[in-house]
């Protein structure tokens, strides 16, 4: 059987060869665009990497120097109240979701919005909460920063508190119940503590989202050029003023622009790679 | 020894149809109220989403309205964007968003492609798991810095060896020229396509290789047993399998796209013109409100809001197509 020289073999084979090749240098080819953005990353940031980075207010237009310790408080000051307000709203939301919404129609709708709500536009949010909180205050205030970080953040925890607790087998569940416990104490102290490292995943996944986000922050937190931790006036935060400082004109400026785009890459990098070896420990142990 | 009578038969049974004593009642009557205190404290943070949902539209929508009444539909196709003269219209900002996710899409979705083909048919198993990763937490990069990456490092060099090559190539041609026409700068709307696809690449890559990893195995090695290459068997076996979820993944990142600012913000030009090459600036929706929220008054607050109101429907109803798709993937799948 002539089959290996058959004209229709050989050219089926050259285009497996050709498909295969091209789909390898896809991968080559996304594989160097990603990673020369994290060579650049790392290369113009450790540059900008000095103790004065954390001593240092941010500068003013002109002036030489500076760093960035009053965009790294507040940063840290409006992530850490969002991931305060964040994580029981959405682990309790999730557990509804879970153990009491299992087919109904509100529950249906519920996820599907939450779904909508995860890669919902940050900068429509943003909008909503300035209408809300800053308007209806007068001024610009590190609350509703956070409140705008919450926003996108619940969902991620709501969605993964969800999945993990699906995971969760039901005859566990059913013990529980069969020594008397009642349904909250099986949903807290039963099914929530066996996907604890998924929840913890969550809220890992969740902090490193809003670690980065930009665009919520625009409207709501605005930007302060001095150190200041009253969190209801404007703040400063890490992401706007890589916004405004890597629009500008200014070297130094520019410079501390990058020693922040490091410092965000670093927190979500750490985070996202703790969470994977979290999660992954706890269910092979 | 003394057989003590704790198990009287009798005992027990006149027990059993005893009342339950008044301590059981107490902790029973307890418990339910914690029950229903529970199930209602949840229930309200559950509904919570729904509520900011439902405040996000009214909000957009009250604080847009003047600029509703004003222009009326007409708004959605004026090319106009007269601050002075508070005449607004959404074509431009609509043209430059659609335009540049468009591109994007363009140029990710190959790459994506090859990319989770490459990691479920030919990659060394070793390498599939530090590959993937790989893939996954540059998904989690934040978009300020591939804004970063795309103003100072990509926008030069995408000036000197794409820009210009292209425009002396095909700059001429008659059919296609008028797309590579207007300044080489490295800023415009084919830059924030770039931008964006970097941005989306690792993203649809990922949804990509979930999906092609769920296909039966069964399927796949019935293929290779009928005598199929690799090809053929992602060709006619696994993409038409996962035919759903891939086009959820790529909805999700059309989603995205759309909705990104701070990647396209450093890269499109921000220019109020309606775009008339590939290379000319523009502006998205999302990049006219991060540049013109912070000094807004009268009507041009309104008309902001009234931008961001459209965005949110555009994207709202693009990841409601995403989630169907994919609703019906699990459904197939058993889930």
């Amino acid at each position: 059987m002539q089959m290996d020289t058959s004209p229709l073999y050989r050219r089926r084979r050259r285009t497996n060869l050709m498909g295969l090749a091209l789909s390898m240098g896809a991968m080559v080819l996304g594989l160097i665009a990603l990673f020369s953005i994290l060579i650049v990353l790392f290369s113009n940031g450790l540059a900008a990497l000095e103790p004065s980075l954390f001593t240092q207010d941010t500068p003013a237009p002109g002036s030489e120097g500076g760093g960035l310790r009053n965009a790294i408080v507040g940063s840290v000051m409006i992530v850490g109240l969002a991931v305060l307000v964040s994580t029981p709203v959405g682990i309790l939301a999730g557990v509804y979701l879970s153990e009491y919404g299992d087919t109904s129609k509100t529950a249906e709708f519920t996820r599907f919005v939450t779904d909508i709500m995860l890669s919902a536009p940050s900068i429509v949010l943003g909008l909503f909460v300035y209408a809300i909180a800053v308007a209806t205050v007068g001024n610009f205030s590190g609350y509703a920063g956070s409140l705008a970080l919450s926003l996108i953040a619940i969902p991620v925890v709501m969605r993964t508190t969800e999945n993990m607790l699906r995971l969760v087998p039901g005859s566990l569940r059913e013990a529980a119940f069969a020594l008397g416990a009642p349904r909250w104490k099986v949903s807290t102290m039963v099914s929530l503590r066996a996907a604890k490292s998924g929840v913890i995943t969550g809220l890992l996944l969740a902090v490193a989202r809003i670690s980065g986000e930009t665009a919520p922050l625009l409207f709501t937190a605005l930007n302060n050029q001095f150190f200041s931790t009253n969190m209801g006036a404007p703040m400063a935060n890490l992401p706007v003023v890589i916004f405004q400082f890597a629009m500008s004109p200014y070297d130094n400026w520019i410079n501390l622009a990058w020693g922040g785009a490091l410092l965000i890459t670093l927190t979500v990098l750490v985070l996202n790679i703790l969470a994977r070896v979290f999660f992954r420990e706890k269910v092979r142990a | 020894m003394q057989v003590t009578a704790t198990m009287n038969p009798n005992q027990t049974a006149a027990n059993a149809t005893d009342q339950p004593s008044a301590s059981m009642v107490g902790v029973a009557r307890r418990q339910r109220l914690q029950d229903m205190v529970f199930h209602r404290l949840t229930q309200f943070f559950s509904l919570l989403v729904l509520v900011a949902l439902v405040g996000i539209i009214v909000s957009l929508f009250i604080n847009a309205w003047p600029t509703f009444a004003k222009f009326g539909a007409h708004f959605l196709w004026y090319v106009e964007w007269d601050i002075i003269n508070e005449e607004f219209g959404a074509a431009i900002a609509i043209a430059g968003t659609v335009m540049s996710a468009g591109l994007a899409l363009v140029l990710a979705v190959p790459l994506a492609f090859g990319i989770a083909v490459f990691l479920t048919e030919t990659c060394p198993v070793w390498l599939r798991r530090p590959l993937g990763t790989a893939i996954e937490l540059l998904a989690a990069v934040p978009s300020i810095i591939y804004g970063m990456f795309g103003l100072f490092v990509f926008a030069p060099l995408y000036a000197d060896f794409l820009q210009v090559p292209l425009q002396s190539v095909l700059g001429g041609l008659p059919l296609v020229g008028w797309l590579f026409g207007g300044a080489t700068n490295g800023l415009g709307i084919l830059a924030a396509g770039f931008i964006l696809a970097f941005m989306i690449l690792p993203f649809i890559a990922a949804v990509m290789r979930d999906v092609f990893e769920i296909t039966p195995p069964i399927l796949r090695e019935s293929a290779y047993g009928l005598g199929c290459t690799t090809w053929e068997v992602v060709r006619q076996v696994v993409l038409p399998y996962t035919q759903k979820g891939v086009i959820g993944g790529i909805m999700l990142g059309l989603g995205r796209a759309l909705g990104e600012t701070m990647a396209v913000t450093f890269v499109i030009g921000n220019a109020n013109r309606m775009p008339t090459s590939l290379f000319s600036p523009g502006t998205s929706i999302a990049s006219t409100l991060a540049n013109e929220f912070g000094e807004a008054e009268g009507l041009h607050f309104n008309t902001l809001f009234a931008l961001g109101f459209l965005l949110f429907c555009i994207t709202f109803v693009v990841l409601a197509l995403a989630k169907w798709m994919t609703v019906r993937v699990e459904k197939a799948k058993g889930t």
